[in-house]
Order: structure tokens, then sequence, then C-alpha cells
């Protein structure tokens, strides 16, 4: 834990204001990132666990820290990420020096990174709620940053709020588990476990999938995500996103798979529900997103739908008794991780560089960025390839292990499983070939083409320290995708310590190649997939000197139907590009239209035609406004007693008394 | 040595078939068309002629485009040729087929699109982002489609990987009578004439922007890159007939290596890519094109025939 020293003297120096303040602040956090990267690397290549007591300095003895392999694969991705973004920070925030209290952003920065180690190394619940807790309110304070905006202040109140039903749930299941076992320890926890009746299992399982669900934005959930992703500076949006939401999974998977062990089968059923709705709704709601940030922020939904899958297939799979399949899908949920973790915070930053550069978020107004950024445009076409899970970046290969883990798992007997795994395969196929329509959208609109506005038209590229860090993000993909090795070799131990079966390999390497031990004929090589691409690129050059010689182009005015200048405006837009699927999925987006159309001389010439579409967030408009109504009436009527007048407070006291006088007596 | 050499050999037959034999099937579709529709039509050696014109043309490129546009051409032929080493055609297993599966081979194709999509809104026109749009939204039905159906036939053979599938399903006939095979087939058959952009669900033929995809989306391209475009999109005709043909009539493919294994299996492939070709030919002829906003329901349909197959196939098992 060499690294939280530094980090709080971070803390001090951010009192410093403007540039030396930055320059330390986030240089520190980068040191300390890094320092925590090497620690799990240690941990992940060594295979022991690292334990630390603090001395007894309160009643519970709860200052234990314990980094295991599953600490340290999360500690590993967060540290990874964390190094980038503070990098990326460090060209980033200068923005803010006219603005905002930038030493009170760093104050909140560094303390974000502390909880965030804590949390994910704490040995007991009462360490780890602490941490929790105190992470969830610095990043009420981060998203109310700017809190000018009316927006940020709605977002950080709905955040705050989702975030304290999800405390409130946890604590419950945190409290159930001590009343079992007596204790709040892990390793206690871990060990009594199995003497809890299924019931109580249960209720523990529903009250951890609700609890971290709320923190990973699973659907119905999630309403919170969408609002809060935006609404902060973006190098937070992309640790919010890469990170943040992912000690859910963290802390679904300790308890579900390291403290509670196999369950019944209904929960892997569940699981596996929640996360294809999140999946299939959340991109389809980013596609019609024109917001850059919020487009990432529900592809954010779109991915912890897919991690959900491969974790649920894991519980599903636990529970039939098949082990390996098991492990490959826990695999491939907890590699989904990291590679989300790598492509989304990419995207986060570049749409940082965006909007830094032209100042808005709204893509309809963007365009032609590719000449003005080239570099930011580079980093972010790597990221939509990554998470539209094209081959050979990353984000294939996870949902590549998914699939195979899904496909494997037809060998159970049960009607239910039987009817599932397909209509799960099905469902990921879609959001695969979804996600790939949204970034298509979402680059070609805002990087391709013509400038739809002044701003994108003056836009400069972004210092070097941003751009080296979406630089090694990008290199992040690659590799990731290149060499599955690198994870594997954490990720094949941790699952199979995790499902109770040490020494298997559910994807073995040969060589490059991938192979999973449930299907021996099935395997991937993609580094030589990654050089066979490169390979062939050089065909058609060659075919074409051989067949014509050398290459003559020409520079030549687009085709427009002869009429003389094409204008910005005659683009494709966002939302005409995304008519299509509005259409087709029309159920799911009970969209309305207005269309205004304003007349001036006669019908034939329209000088205005104003058109606007709304979608309907089906949960939002089903269950919570009901819910917020709900509250609300029984706050009105809770007010009622409040009269104000303190002989009525007497007469409560008074009643109240008797009550417990009669109740106990 | 001798095992390398063979290995050498298979992989140039492989890549010299689908890369030389495509424009003769687009040629035979388009002469089959023209026969139907009583016109003699042009040569079915006509394709070859396009290209070998078209590569020596110069290239305009829009004022507005980014490097993207240049690069695709070349993307789009590099990952169809990678998709080329996975799809069996005379001969399984191929050479690499140890390198990707059908997931990769979705996928591959799916990268592709992407990138003709992004080139298609890079010169800034009307008509690009016209294609671009439709292309993508049909593909977004259209992928997941073909992957279900070929995995209803995958999970047969216990693997993904085509050339193991495609060949324990050659050793073991009986198992293409299968109901799931035969939604499976329909289905695949719905998203080859999808993803190759034929008639009723794109035009290939046709400059109208009410109804052209494919086309306005590479309506900027001409010269050297068309000429890698049409190539691809022909190559991808042929990677999806043999998908066809090997996943649901694997009869008389080679699955060892003898003179004459090899040459019936030559024939058997040339003259089962012919009869689809003519199938695929009279579809285009004796139906019309569907309005854009029907075609979703033509490729919902294929959607749910294929996760229906691979649902029966989990249920009843093969």
């Amino acid at each position: 834990m060499v690294f939280i020293p530094k980090r709080a003297l971070a803390n001090d120096a951010a009192i410093d204001r403007a540039k030396t303040g930055v320059n330390v602040g986030f240089i520190l956090s980068l040191l300390g990132s890094l320092t925590g990267l090497l620690l799990s690397l240690s941990i992940v290549l060594s295979g022991h666990s690292l334990h630390v007591a603090l001395p007894q300095t309160t009643p519970l003895g709860v200052m234990a820290f314990t980094i295991d392999q599953l600490s340290a694969f999360f500690l590993g991705t967060g540290s990874f990420l964390g190094a980038a973004i503070s990098l990326y920070s460090l060209g980033y925030t200068p923005e803010y020096f006219h603005k905002r209290h930038v030493g009170l952003f760093i104050l909140l920065y560094n303390t974000l990174f502390l909880t965030l180690d804590v949390l994910l190394s704490a040995s007991n619940f009462v360490l780890f709620l602490f941490a929790w807790e105190v992470m969830s309110l610095t990043i009420y304070f981060l998203i109310v940053f700017e809190h000018d905006h009316a927006a940020s202040r709605r977002a950080g109140f709905l955040y705050v709020v989702m975030s304290h039903i999800g405390t409130a749930i946890l604590t419950v299941m945190i409290l159930i588990l001590f009343v079992q076992t007596g204790s709040f320890d892990f390793t206690i926890l871990r060990n009594g476990s199995h003497h809890i009746t299924l019931t109580l299992k249960s209720v523990i399982f529903l009250c951890t999938f609700a609890g971290f669900g709320i923190k990973a934005g699973i659907v119905p959930l999630h309403i919170w995500l969408p609002e809060a992703h935006p609404a902060t500076p973006s190098n937070i949006s992309a640790l919010m996103s890469g990170v943040i939401i992912k000690t859910g999974i963290y802390g679904i998977v300790r308890v579900l798979f390291d403290l509670l062990g196999p369950g019944p089968m209904w929960w892997g059923i569940l699981v596996l529900a929640v996360a294809v709705v999140s999946a299939v709704l959340g991109v389809l709601y980013a596609l019609m997103e024109h917001d850059l940030k919020r487009l990432l922020a529900y592809h954010s939904i779109e991915n912890i739908g897919i991690i959900l899958m491969g974790v649920g297939a894991a519980l599903l799979f636990n529970s039939t008794g098949n082990k390996t399949v098991a492990a490959l899908a826990l695999i491939a949920g907890l590699y989904h991780v990291l590679n989300h973790a790598t492509f989304k915070g990419l995207l986060f930053l570049g749409a940082g560089s965006v909007v830094r550069a032209t100042n808005t978020r709204n893509i309809e107004e963007l365009g032609g960025l590719a000449r003005k950024l080239p570099w930011t445009s580079a980093f972010f076409l790597v990221g939509a390839v990554a998470i539209s899970a094209l081959p050979p970046l990353n984000g294939f290969i996870s949902e590549w292990l998914t699939f195979q883990a899904l496909l494997l798992g037809f060998t159970s007997a049960d009607l239910i499983v039987k009817l599932a795994v397909p209509v799960t395969v099905a469902l990921l196929a879609l959001t695969g070939a979804l996600a790939a329509a949204c970034f298509v959208k979402a680059y070609g609109i805002t990087f391709l083409g013509m400038p739809r506005s002044s701003a994108a038209d003056k836009a400069h590229e972004s210092p070097r320290t941003m751009l080296a860090a979406m630089g090694v993000l990008a290199l992040g993909c690659v590799v990731l995708g290149a060499i599955p090795g690198i994870a594997l070799s954490a990720l094949n131990p941790l699952s199979g310590s995790l499902l109770g079966v040490p020494m298997t390999n559910a994807v073995s390497l040969a060589g490059p190649t991938m192979m999973l031990s449930a299907s021996p004929s099935t395997s991937m090589a993609p580094v030589l997939m990654l050089a066979l691409l490169a390979g062939f690129a050089g065909l058609p050059i060659v075919a074409g000197l051989v067949m014509g010689g050398r290459l003559r182009s020409r520079i030549a005015k687009t085709w427009v139907c002869g009429i003389e200048t094409l204008r910005p405006r005659m683009q494709y837009t966002a939302t005409g590009f995304s008519k299509p699927i509005r259409l087709i999925f029309s159920a799911i987006y009970r969209a309305r239209h207005e269309i205004e159309i304003s007349e001036d001389v006669s019908p034939y010439f329209k000088p205005e035609i104003r058109y606007e579409v709304t979608m309907e967030h089906v949960f939002e408009e089903k269950l919570y406004k009901p819910a917020m109504r709900g509250v609300l009436s029984v706050a009105r009527f809770g007010r009622r007693l409040q009269t104000g007048h303190i002989q009525s407070y007497l007469a409560y006291i008074f009643i109240i008394l008797i009550v417990l006088l009669w109740a106990t007596g | 040595m001798q095992n390398i050499l063979t290995n050498a050999l298979l992989l140039i037959l492989q890549l010299a078939i689908t890369i030389l034999t495509a424009p003769l099937i687009a040629g035979i579709i388009k002469k089959t068309k023209a026969r139907i529709q009583n016109r003699r039509g042009p040569s079915i050696l006509q394709p070859y002629a396009d290209l070998t014109k078209l590569l020596k043309k110069e290239v305009v490129i829009s004022e507005n485009a980014s490097w993207l546009f240049s690069f695709t051409p070349y993307l789009l032929i590099a990952s169809t040729l990678v998709i080329v080493l996975l799809v069996p055609t005379v001969y399984a297993p191929l050479p690499f087929h140890w390198i990707g599966d059908i997931i990769a081979v979705a996928y591959f194709l799916a990268l592709g699109r992407f990138f003709l999509a992004l080139a298609g809104l890079d010169a800034a026109s009307g008509f690009g982002g016209l294609g671009s749009s439709r292309e993508m939204s049909i593909a977004s039905i259209v992928e997941p489609a073909m992957m279900l159906s070929i995995f209803a036939v995958a999970v047969t053979a216990g693997s993904t990987n085509l050339s193991i599938v495609v060949r324990s399903l050659s050793t073991t006939p009986a198992s293409i009578f299968n109901p799931s095979h035969i939604l499976a087939f329909v289905a695949l058959f719905i998203v080859t004439i999808a993803e190759t952009g034929r008639i009723p669900v794109d035009n290939p033929e046709t400059h109208l922007e009410l109804t052209m995809i494919h086309e306005a989306m590479i309506l900027e391209y001409s010269g050297r890159y068309l000429a890698f475009i049409e190539w691809a999109a022909q190559m991808k005709m042929v990677v999806f007939l043999s998908l066809l043909v090997n996943l649901f009539f694997p009869i008389g493919l080679a699955t060892e290596l003898s003179p004459a294994a090899l040459g019936i299996s030559v024939v058997a492939f040339v003259g089962k890519m012919t009869i689809l070709a003519v199938g695929i030919a009279l579809v285009e002829s004796t139906n019309a094109k569907l309005r854009l906003f029907r075609v979703p329901d033509l490729l919902m349909t294929a959607f749910i025939l294929a996760l229906l197959s691979l649902i029966l196939y989990f249920i009843i098992g093969a």
C-alpha cells in the first residue's frame, strides 16, 4: 500500500493553486497508479495474496486489507486506466483554470482513487462499506463540480438518491451475512456461508445484485448513469465509466462467487435476463443519442450487460455443475471488464478532447474533425472499432469468449436453459451489430464530412499529454486484442479459484492460439489475424501495380447532382442516420414526432421546418414516475403530522411512549 | 517439408478459387437474369473486363474526404481475404483453419462494412450518408441472423470452426436432414440475398436514390478503388455461396488430399455454385424490390427462423 501516502501528499499539494498544483497532483496520482499497477501485476504473477492489517485503531479492528487475485485484477485494471487518465488530466485540467477551483478538483480526484483502492483491497465489509460510501459522495461532488449547470445539479441529485438506495440494500445484505456468520471478515464469511439456508442465500443474492447493480448501471436501475456521466469533466467520465461502475461488478463477483458459492439455477437466469435487457436497451438508446458523452454513457450500460452475460452464464453453469464452461464464461465477463475499461476510457478521453476543441457535445454541430484533430480522431477510431467488437481488437476477443461460453452451455438438460442460452446468443449478436451501427454514426458524423458549425471549423488539436494518454489506451486496445495471453494468465487462475477448480485452464494458450478446454477444436489466433490483415492489404497494392501501374488520383468536388456548391447542411445528420433503426425498433422507442412547417408566401415555399423527435424511456415513464408520485404523496401525508405546534409534538412523544410501554410490557 | 508444401499449395488453391472465380459468379448471375428477361446480356466474362478497366483508371477523391476514404478499399480487400482463408470451398480442413471461426468471419465482414459505411460519410455527400445509414440498419438484423443460422449448424459438430464443422458434416451426411438445418438454410439464404445487396433487399443495378443502399454508400468511389470494392463484393458473394453449399450440401467435398478427391470436389463445387447462382438470379427476376421499410420484415423473418433453428437444435438435439 505504498501508493496511498503518496496520494495523500498529492492532496496537500493540490491546495496550491493553478499549474504547479495540477502538475504535482496529477504526476503524483500517475505515480500512484503506476505503483498500483505494478503491485497488482506482482500479485497476479506470483499468485500470492497480500495481507496488511494496520494497528487496531477502531473497536472493530477494521483496517485490514487483503489483495487477492480478484482484487488485484480490478486494482490492476483501475490503475492502468488511472495512470492514463492522470496523464491526460495534466493537459486537460488547465481548461478549468479560470473557471473552477482546480485545487478542489484535484483533491476530489485523488480521494476518488484512494477510496477505490481501499474498496478493492478491503478484507472486511465494514471497511468496504466505508470506502463505498466515501467513494459515492466523492463522485457526487465531482458530478456537481460544474454546479452552475442545472443539468449537473439534477444529475447529482439523481445519483445521490440512487446511490443511497443501493447502499441501503447492500447494508441489509451485509447485516444478514453478519447475523448468519457473526463476522464482517471475508475469510470467515467464505468459510461460514455454507451454513446459510437457501432462502436467506437467495435474499442475499437479490440484495447483492440490486445493490451493486445500481452502481454498475443495470437496466432498470440505470437511470442515474446517462445523466451523471456527461455532467462530469471528461477525465472523470472516463474514470467513472471505465472503473467506478466496475466496482459493482467486483462486488457481484466477490459476494456471489467468492463468498456465497453456487446457488440455484434461477440466479443465473435472472442475471442473464437483466444482462440481455441492459445490453439491448443500452445500445438502442445510444443510437438515438446525439450528445457524444451521453451516447458513450448508454454504451456503458450496454457493456455492463455484456459483462453480466458472462457473469450470469458463469452463475448458471456453476449451478448446473458445468465448471469448465462456467470458468470460461467468468473469464469472458472479467476480460470484458478490462477491455471495456480500456476502450471506453479511450472514447471518453477522445470525447473530452472533442468537447475541449469545439465546446459542444452535440454531434449534429460537429463534422470534419478528422482533419482538425488528426490524432484524437485516429485514437477515437481505434476505440470505436474496439467497442463495436470488431476484430482484431480487444472487444472482439471478450465477446468471442462470451459467445463460446454460451454456445457450449447447450449440454444442460433443463428446458429453461435450452431456451435462455440461444436467446442470449441472439441478443448478444444483435447488440454487437447495433453497436457497430451506432459507432459509424458517432464517428462518421463527428469526425468525417464537413464541419457543421464554426466551432467545429475552428477546432484545434489537444496538448501532447492528452494525446499520449489516448495513445496508450489505443495501444492497450490493440495489445489486449492481439495478445490475449496477457489477460488470460491472470484470468485463468482467478476464475478457477473462484469456482473451486484451481488448476483448470478454461482457455489454454498454444503459442499465439487460444484454445477452449471445453471444445478442443475451437481456437482463435488473434495476432495472426492482425498479421494476415496487414499482409493482405498489400495484395491489392500489388494487383493494382501489376494491372494498371502506379495509382493516379485527382482531387475533385463531391458529386451533388450538379448543384454548384455542397453545403454542410446538405450532409446526412445523426438523426437521419439512425432513423431506419428508429423505425425498425419503433415498438421499443415509442418516438413522438413533431413537425412544424411555417408558411410565408405559398405552400410550395417553406422558409422554416422544425422537426423534433422525443423518445419515451419505458422505465422512467412506467416505473420511476409512478414510484416518485407515490413517495411524494406519502410525503404530503407526512407533512400533515408536522404541524409546527409544540403541543402536538409533545402529544406524539406521549403516544409513542404509551405504545412502547404497551409493546414491551 | 512436404507438409509445408502441401499447405502452401492448398492455401494458394483456396485463395485462387475465390479471387479468380468471384467475377465469374457475378457474370453468371447477370447473364441468367438477362436470359430470363429475354435479353442476350453481356458475356459471363464481362466482370473481368470491367475490373481490369477500372484497375487502370485514375481515382477521383472528394476534396472533403479524409485518409479513411483511401484506406478503406485496402482494408476491405484484406478483411475479405482473411475471411476467404476461413471458409472452406473445395477442401476441409483449410491450412489456417485454427486462426479463427465463424464468429471471426461474421465480425470481419462487419469490419469491412464498418469502414465502408464510414467512407460513405466521408465525402460529405447526402447519398453516401443515406447508403451508410441504410446499410448499417439492415446489417444490424442480418448479421445476427447470419451468426445464428450458422451456429445452428455448428453446434451439431460441437465447434464453431468452419473447417471442422464442414468436415464433420460431410462425413455424416445423415445429419444434414435435420429440421433445424432446413430452417437455418432458409435463414442463411435470405441473409445471403441481403448481405450481397440483391433484390428484393437492394438492387445492384440501380442508381436511383430512393432505392439504392450499397450503391449509394460507394457512390463517391471511382477507378481503382471502385475495382477493389467491386471485387471484394464479388468475393463476399462467393464466401456466402460456399457457406450455403458446404454447410448444407457438403456432398463431394474433398476431406483427403488425393488428385481424384480434389478433382471431384472442384467439379461438385462449381456445379453447386452455379445452381445457387442461377437460383439467386431466379429470385431476383421473379421478385420486385421491397420498399425500404418493408425490408426489415423480411430480415426479421430470417432472424426469427435462425433463432428457432438454434432453439430447435438445443431442444430436440441432433
